[in-house]
């Protein structure tokens, strides 16, 4: 197996881990799974370290909002210049050029439900290439970054198997 | 009811069920009994949930009301399936000589009464899985137990010494190993398949743990010049896909020998449960990813685990499945002895060696198939308990 790979698949699982523990993982060497990691901070392959929290657990609410947008092209203005001023906003969790009939999927991340409704109104809607907008608010999630947000399975095994 | 003569329980149980020995981990199992605290290192299960396309894919068949039996042989699709997928191991078999069984015990014990007349000699390379002596006496035979220690591999030498002195029928290997670990290569596998032929030996090639190879790939003995012939691979879905309790395993088997196991498979089993041979179909047909991923990181816990504790232990390497064996004689302490105090000081439980034959004495099996935490604290545990009967300097 590919060995820088193989590091970066345990730090994409859990970037708490030390380059020792995944140096005793991997057999490599500490050390070496140390440049590994600082080569690929340093040329972008590791854009950041973050958590994955659930934020209901401690009654922090946020209102998360999936915006479906069409826009028209112009001779100056292509995918990338409409993407890039949109995706400048703090308020824009996510975007992504789509398939289908729409060509942008956003995610908006907002305090309200009204919060993130101005937001389309007053900003996203008003990009001239943007033609017409369709606001999905997300109700409940249940899995997040490939974690399941809910827990119905437990370990049933013996305790003891030859 | 009127007695009739004086019943004994030792009278009543045929000699040659009573002449097995009850599992030596019973002791243990009931030391481990309502102590949440304990990290079990002794279970010989994924801790792997069955992949949701396979759970799924049965669901579904259950609610369109398929419930029925399946031919003796297990469905059709499903022997296509196997026959297709063992030529990643080296020889593609025709799905006529493919039985699909109730999990590979029943195979083992199918493969042994097809082929066992009475006082039979099969060897048995140990440690080795704790079936296969009993089902060897239940189909009548006469179990050789080999020692292997301690690097658990037995060479050409070796054998043949026991091939010429008890002339057997059969030889079992497993590979990867439980309780090992431990594989074989091409090579060491032409050296047993040039003693088989030699000796004229079947061998039963229990390859359960096949995907669960991290050190280059499984090669089946029934690939080899000549092998296909004399080979009963058995093989199933319990290791890599996580089916354990769904109980579905396979024989590949030359046809003479397959058609002999059908017989008995027909009249003490009928068929492999119809809702697990699906699930099976789906496994083979759609279960890459997940097997890549369960299989790194088993791999991932498997380095961890001998890197940390190669510090207390003399501790070999496995090759595969999801074990490590390593030596604890040094300590002064029997398997047994360790494994007690192990479980009661420090609340980590493992399976004494012994379990796996006399010559397993002198080590525990390790069971890495915990959570990355867990298996972290169970090792911390475990140092914490070695340095404790290290004599004071």
């Amino acid at each position: 197996m590919d060995k820088v790979i193989e590091v970066l698949k345990i730090l994409e699982e859990n970037a708490r881990l030390t380059p020792k523990e995944i140096a005793e993982m991997t057999g490599l060497d500490e050390k070496e799974v140390e440049r590994i990691i600082r080569k690929k901070e340093e040329d972008g392959t590791i854009l950041k370290y973050k958590t994955v929290i659930d934020w209901e657990k401690v009654g922090e609410e946020f209102v998360y909002a999936i915006i479906d947008v069409r826009v028209d092209l112009t001779r100056e203005k292509g995918y990338d210049d409409i993407a890039k001023r949109i995706a400048k906003y703090p308020e824009v969790h996510s975007v992504r050029l789509i398939s289908g009939d729409y060509d942008f999927q956003i995610v908006v991340k907002g305090k309200s439900l009204k919060d993130v409704a101005f937001f389309v109104a007053e900003k996203i809607s008003t990009i001239p290439e943007v033609r017409d907008t369709f606001t999905h608010f997300v109700l409940r999630s249940y899995k997040e970054e490939g974690v399941l947000l809910f827990k119905d399975e437990e370990d049933r095994r013996l305790a003891l198997v030859p | 009811m009127k007695r009739t003569g004086g019943s004994r329980l030792s009278r009543r149980i045929s000699e040659r069920v009573d002449s097995i020995k009850p599992s030596g981990i019973r002791k243990f199992f009931d030391l481990v009994i309502g102590r949440p605290d304990v990290i079990s290192l002794g279970v010989g299960e994924p801790d792997f949930p069955v992949p949701w396309r396979i759970r799924e894919q049965m669901i579904y068949s259950l609610e369109r009301g398929i419930t029925s039996y399946t031919s003796n042989h297990g469905l059709p699709e499903l022997r296509e399936a196997i026959a297709e997928y063992y030529s990643k191991f080296g020889f593609r078999p025709d799905p006529e000589n493919v039985i699909v069984t109730t999990g590979v015990s029943e195979g083992i014990d199918l493969a042994l009464r097809a082929i066992l007349n009475p006082g039979d000699a099969v060897l048995i390379p140990e440690p080795a899985y704790v079936s296969y002596k009993p089902l060897t006496i239940l189909a009548g035979g006469e179990a050789v137990a080999i020692p292997t220690t301690p690097d658990f591999k037995p060479n050409y030498d070796h054998l043949s010494k026991y091939a010429k002195e008890f002339e057997p029928k059969a030889i079992i290997l497993n590979y990867p190993n439980n309780p090992t670990g431990v594989t074989y290569s091409k090579k060491e596998l032409e050296e047993i398949a040039d003693l088989a032929i030699e000796f004229d030996m079947i061998v039963v090639s229990d390859e359960i743990y096949s995907e669960l190879t991290y050190s280059g790939k499984h090669v089946s003995v029934a690939s080899l010049n000549g092998m296909e012939e004399r080979t009963i691979v058995l093989n199933g879905f319990s290791k890599a896909f996580a089916m354990t309790g769904l109980r579905i395993g396979y024989v590949i088997a030359p046809e003479d020998i397959a058609e002999a196991m059908l017989k008995i498979h027909q009249y003490c089993m009928l068929c492999a449960p119809i809702t697990a041979q699906i699930g099976a179909l789906e496994a083979l047909r759609n279960c890459d990813e997940e097997l890549d991923r369960v299989r790194a990181e088993y791999m991932r816990r498997r380095n961890l685990f001998v890197k940390r504790l190669s510090g207390v232990f003399e501790i070999r390497k496995p090759e595969g499945a999801f074990y490590a064996f390593p030596k604890i004689s040094d300590y002064g302490l029997s398997s047994e002895e360790f494994a007690e105090r192990l479980l009661l000081e420090k609340g980590v439980a493992v399976v004494p060696g012994n379990a796996f034959g006399d010559c397993g004495e002198g080590y525990i099996r390790c069971a890495y198939a915990v959570s990355m935490e867990k298996l972290k604290e169970a090792i911390d545990r475990i140092e914490d308990f070695v340095r404790g009967l290290r004599p004071n300097p």
